[in-house]
């Protein structure tokens, strides 16, 4: 076994990778971006080096870099994670050739998987089912076309060399083909440099389901099991739970053989996935399933199977890259209970999963424990960057049954809260406690069918909601002023208090928010013992205190209720039950002393790159045409004219960066 | 520390009835504040809202740092004087706290009378200053008024305690370092133009506030001029052209937070310079004092009740309290502040004269600031006691209460009567605060004692004229003299003509007072030197 490794990673996998290592006794060098200098993973990990600016492709990215850092800690082994560099043949090679072993699959197999027409002929050929269609090395528009009209349509255009639903699109129609294959086309060449494709059957009701394989050195391999990842917005997974639902025995076992076949065609050793779809139209059955690629790395969703089995994926990792057997053989493999997992990321769900950045202004993840487990590469006061890819951690919970699992990681997420950037937290928690996920009917369709009750409506902020955002402002008041004061010679100062003292009367105030545009008030009115608050549905007495840990506990008409709000400048979050609501504390004054000099424009929605400028200044537009592209946490977003109307300024550059409500463009609208 | 052992049960009937009788007479008193607060009323405040204006208690309420407490003064100022209600003397003054610092905030009423200067207006404008002055608090002046009321210009205009005076305050104030700082939210005009004109830094609303010496009115007579206010002296032509304004707000609520972000560059370092410790609550509930005070005056109480319920952890240390026992001195705290108080416990003897003067000396040497609880019926008269020099001692104390320099703080909490008044620090010994509690009665001698003098002055003329006077003619020539008295002593009366701060719910005694002194401590606390002391 490896005395010390490095971990060509970041994030909550390289904690992840940290932690066993730590366990085994292994000594672990992380590598670090500029960006990452205070990261969790930098001050887990015994030593760590750095490897450059912020940008991905100038550190994690970078090959001689991580090898060079190997090399100066005497690290003898790096672990690639998942991501970056560790399905790249070449880093693989780099690695053998600087004497590192990498842990993972051999190059030659990284490359054999890599480009997925080849991958998909090769597994045809030793037997494994696939999908028809078209993997051809014709990309002229003539034969694609052509290949579309045989298989029939829906079908998918996906990029050869790609993964993670880059450079994929669904088509229905031959009219939208075109479109959608120019689309694709640009989106491979972004991701991967290479902008072939391919053409495959869409299969309806869908399920994605893949197979963990392992295999070592010695001519071993075996599965540890199925996971089911059907649940997917924009082609990225977000819920995985093993076993899958509904899954036969019979089937399990085919799929399991199917992809150790797979695993022992292309001399694989270590962690692998076979993915495949399954078409659930007719229930599961073993001759319904077809594979899509191997990924040759182990997988984000890897802890499921760890909940299922009861192994450690990275040990055996590890074992397998030093030359061991595999630790168990098939027959010793057992599904223990069921597991499931929810990638808690950084993005809106009512935004169409837009990712967000910004500051975690407040993180309370579940204790882990037996049941729970929380695999996260962040901590409160922390940053998501656009650099990197937004999820903020896992959270896994495990169950004798599956409504068990599910019921547990519904609780554990509705206890959890985050504050100061827009997550699918709430989302994630409502996919919990859905009727028909709780029924198992899962297809890689479920959420966009059901986005009407996995994403209610943007209605207004309650009056609870309300209430404590007002509660919490009074206290802050008191409290600020107290601090205030102790800091001068008048330590106790009387002023220095909010309790809205009146010589021989009342008062009252007006607190305005800011909820979503629309400017809601609730009234304060000052007793002995608290406040009476004025909200939408009439007057109820309040009071609140803080608890020594930040968390507002209040008394709302005799309702207690604890509640997590945190204030950063004017920006309010209010956290009851696992759900945030964002407010803006809004003061008249203020708000007139801004108006004088607020412009108008079209703003970017988020940090990025400006990719393509397609209007310039002058321009007649019409409503909907696309001005510029913007590429943002690696999605293109096309930014329209809101109407019609003649483009005044487009002052954007391309290739420019650009920050968040950057106005880049201004259309004043025909009349 | 010692701790006053209260000896009142609050659970008795007597205390109830004390309790009832105490609580009715705040009731009222809250009841004529609440009628005070609303102005002009509803009418008049609806048209000042349509104009896009902010009614002025809201004014002062954005101006303050949020639910913080408001000092206002003098509540009752103008109450029944004039012919028509003038609510406030349509005016608001108080102490509040801006970004941190207690300020003094002037602030016109424009729905009482346009906001204009009635003699209490300008009388309650100027005390306000006083009090900023004393105390070094920045002045905010929220500007709306048409300037002086012409029917009244002569109680009004030419005195030295008349409208002039709140310029030179502003002039002599700026020169101190005390900022004075203008919002013109409505009208300044003539004098009232010299408000933002002499401020160190002024605010001027688009579209409401208006500068200028002589109004469209007065151009049109002198010159036949005509002009609109707005192109006279409107905030375009005061912040863009002319200079007057300093800063240009879109609205009033614009124009407060312009006014918060001055107080926030004024840089001031509060430097209070007396030991403070972490203040307690006293043992008994200062709401306790209601059933404290006994419902006939005529019966006596130990003041040390009082005290009990208005010090931290009720604690005094008594100064000489074995000796002129009618007059209770001693070392406490209020919230967290040292004080010495002085406190009338019965009519004053030269001993307890020459005590208040010896406690007085203490904390004017110590630089601790001084409470007097002024209830006293006057100094002992009588052969012995003009022989025993009663005089001479009664201004030993009046010597010390004067000169001592440190902050003095008076509430009158039953009689003020005679030279009483002048011993416990009344109003002319410029006691930075003085208010009253709504029991209190102030005059010369008590109503009673004046009919009995005159009444024995007009009896003994007749006397010697040898006629003769019924019991029932004395009674009748008695009645109207207790009257008057009795009005023109009722707290009411007294500060509606501002002879006090303001009358306070006895059960707040402690708060204002807190608050009170702490704005107090915003001056350093001079040496003190006295005059000749007649041995």
């Amino acid at each position: 076994m490896f005395e010390s490794i490095l971990i060509a990673n970041r994030g909550e996998i390289a904690c992840r990778v940290i932690k066993t290592a730590r366990a085994m006794g292994i000594r672990t060098v992380a590598v670090y971006s500029e960006a990452d200098a205070k990261a969790r993973h930098v001050r887990l990990a015994d030593e760590a080096h750095l490897i450059g600016p912020p940008a991905a492709r100038d550190s994690y990215l970078v090959a001689e870099k991580i090898i060079a850092a190997a090399q100066k800690s005497g690290a003898q082994a790096i672990h690639p994670g998942y991501g970056f560099l560790s399905e790249n043949a070449a880093f693989a090679d780099a690695c053998a050739k600087a004497g590192v072993v990498f842990v993972g699959p051999p190059a030659d197999a990284i490359r054999a998987m890599g480009l997925k027409d080849a991958a998909k002929a090769l597994m045809e050929k030793a037997g494994v089912p696939v999908v028809p269609g078209y993997h051809g090395p014709d990309q002229s528009d003539k034969t694609l076309t052509g290949a579309a009209k045989k298989i029939g349509f829906p079908l998918l255009i996906k990029a050869v060399a790609g993964g993670g639903g880059k450079g994929m699109r669904r088509v229905d129609s031959m009219q939208d083909f075109a479109a959608a294959l120019e689309g694709a086309r640009r989106e491979a060449v972004s991701a991967f440099g290479n902008d072939a494709v391919l053409i495959e059957k869409y299969v309806t009701k869908p399920r994605h389901v893949e197979i963990q394989v392992f295999a070592d050195g010695h001519g071993n391999a075996v599965y540890l099991f199925e996971r089911d990842c059907s649940l997917q917005r924009r082609h990225q997974k977000v819920i995985e739970e093993a076993p899958a639902p509904g899954m036969p025995e019979e089937m399990r076992r085919a799929m399991g053989e199917a992809a150790v076949t797979a695993a022992l065609a292309i001399g694989y050793q270590g962690a692998g996935t076979v993915e495949f779809i399954v078409d659930g139209s007719r229930g599961l059955r073993p001759d319904g399933f077809y594979f899509m690629e191997m990924n040759t790395r182990l997988q984000v969703e890897h802890p499921v199977t760890e909940k299922i089995t009861g192994q450690d994926l990275v040990e055996w990792q590890l074992r397998v890259a030093a030359g061991e057997h595999l630790p168990l053989t098939q027959d010793q493999l057992r599904i223990k209970g069921h597991a499931v997992e929810a990638r808690l990321y950084a993005e809106d769900p009512a935004r169409g999963f837009l990712p967000a950045t910004g500051k975690l202004l407040r993180l309370k993840l579940p204790q882990g424990d037996a049941h729970v487990r929380v695999d996260a590469g962040v901590e409160e006061g922390d940053q998501v960057s656009v650099h990197y890819d937004p999820m903020i951690a896992k959270v896994i919970a495990w169950g004798e049954t599956r409504e068990a699992a599910l019921r547990r990681l519904k609780g554990a997420l509705q206890g959890s809260v985050v504050a100061g950037l827009t997550t699918n937290l709430p989302f994630l928690a409502r996919i919990m406690g859905h009727a028909a996920f709780r029924a198992g009917d899962v297809d890689t369709g479920f959420i966009d069918r059901h986005l009407s009750d996995l994403i209610p409506a943007d209605g207004k902020a309650d009056d609870r909601t309300l209430a404590l955002a007002a509660l919490d402002h009074l206290l802050a008041l008191d409290e600020n002023y107290r601090a205030q004061a102790a800091a001068t010679s008048d330590r106790w100062s009387p002023w220095a208090s909010a309790g809205g003292w009146r010589m021989n009367g009342e008062t009252s105030l007006v607190l305005r928010f800011d909820d979503n545009g629309e400017i809601r008030d609730v009234g304060v009115a000052f007793t002995a013992s608290g406040y009476v608050l004025g909200l939408a549905d009439g007057e109820i007495a309040a009071r609140a205190v803080r608890r020594a840990d930040g968390a507002l506990v209040a008394d709302l008409a005799g309702d207690k209720i604890s509640a997590e709000v945190v204030r950063a400048g004017n920006d309010i979050y209010v956290t009851v039950g696992g759900v945030t609501r964002k407010l803006k504390f809004y003061d008249p004054g203020v708000a007139a002393d801004l108006s004088s000099d607020a412009g108008g424009g079209i703003v970017s929605p988020m940090p990025g790159k400006v990719m393509r400028v397609m209007a310039k200044a002058g321009d007649k537009v019409k409503r909907g045409a696309p001005l510029l592209i913007l590429e943002a946490m690696k999605m293109e977003h096309t930014l329209i004219a809101p109407a019609d109307g003649v483009v005044k300024k487009l002052s954007a550059v391309e290739g420019e960066q650009v920050s968040e409500g950057a106005v880049l463009a201004v259309v004043e609208a025909e009349d | 520390m010692s701790v006053i052992q209260s000896l009142i049960d609050p659970k008795s009937d007597a205390f109830a009835a004390n309790a009832a009788q105490m609580r009715a007479l705040v009731d009222d008193l809250h009841a004529k504040v609440a009628s005070v607060k609303d102005g002009g009323g509803a009418t008049a405040r609806a048209r000042h809202v349509e104009r896009g204006k902010m009614p002025p208690r809201e004014r002062v309420k954005a101006l303050l740092d949020p639910g913080t407490p408001f000092l206002e003064l003098s509540q009752l100022a103008a109450y029944e004087v004039y012919d028509d209600a003038v609510p406030a003397a349509g005016i608001i003054t108080g102490i509040g706290r801006v970004e941190g610092i207690e300020c003094m905030v002037v602030c016109n009423d424009a729905t009482v009378k346009g906001g204009s200067y009635f003699p209490l207006t300008v009388k309650k404008h100027v005390r306000a200053q006083e009090i900023a002055r004393e105390n070094r608090l920045p002045c905010i002046y929220l500007v709306d008024s048409g300037g002086a009321n012409l029917p009244n210009q002569d109680e009004v205009f030419p005195d030295k305690e008349h409208f002039g005076r709140i310029f030179y305050n502003q002039a002599t104030m700026s020169a101190m370092g005390i900022p004075q700082i203008a919002v013109v939210m409505g009208s300044c005009t003539a004098g009232g133009a010299y408000v933002p004109a002499m401020a160190d830094e002024c605010i001027i609303v688009k579209e409401q506030g208006t500068i200028f010496l002589g109004g469209p009115p007065l151009v049109k007579a002198a010159t036949g001029e005509e002009v609109s206010a707005e192109d006279l002296g409107g905030a375009d032509v005061h912040a863009k052209i002319s200079g007057v304004a300093d800063h240009y707000a879109l609205n009033d609520a614009h124009a407060l937070t312009l006014a918060r972000r001055i107080v926030a560059t004024l840089n001031r370092r509060k430097a209070v310079s007396v030991q403070c410790r972490e203040p307690r609550p006293p043992l008994y509930d200062p709401a306790e004092i209601h059933g404290v005070i006994p419902k006939d005056t005529r019966h006596p109480y130990d003041v040390r009740e009082v005290i009990a319920r208005v010090v931290d952890g009720s604690e005094f240390d008594e100064f000489k309290k074995l000796y002129g026992t009618t007059l209770v001195t001693g070392f406490a705290h209020i919230h967290g502040y040292p004080v010495g108080i002085v406190a009338n416990n019965g009519v004053l003897f030269s001993e307890s004269a020459m005590k208040g003067a010896h406690f007085v000396e203490l904390c004017a040497q110590r630089g601790v600031p001084l409470i007097f609880l002024q209830n006293v019926t006057g100094f002992m008269v009588g052969r012995k006691y003009e022989a025993g020099g009663i005089a001479k001692d009664g201004a030993k104390m009046v010597m010390a209460v004067a000169n001592a320099k440190v902050p003095k703080f008076t509430i009158i909490t039953g009689g003020s009567f005679g030279a009483g008044n002048y011993g416990m620090c009344g109003r002319a010994y410029s006691p930075r605060f003085l208010w009253m509690w709504p029991n209190a009665r102030i005059s010369v001698m008590g109503g009673e004692q004046a009919a009995s003098v005159l009444a024995t002055v007009k009896k003994d003329a007749l006397a010697r004229a040898g006629k003769a006077w019924s019991a029932e003619e004395e009674e009748k020539f008695k009645a109207p003299i207790r009257s008057q008295y009795e009005t023109q002593g009722h707290p009411y009366y007294a500060s509606a003509r501002l002879w006090d701060d303001g009358i306070i719910d006895p059960a707040e005694t402690r708060r204002v007072l807190a608050l009170a002194l702490s704005a107090s401590l915003n001056a350093p606390i001079p040496d003190t030197s006295y005059g000749v002391f007649r041995m």
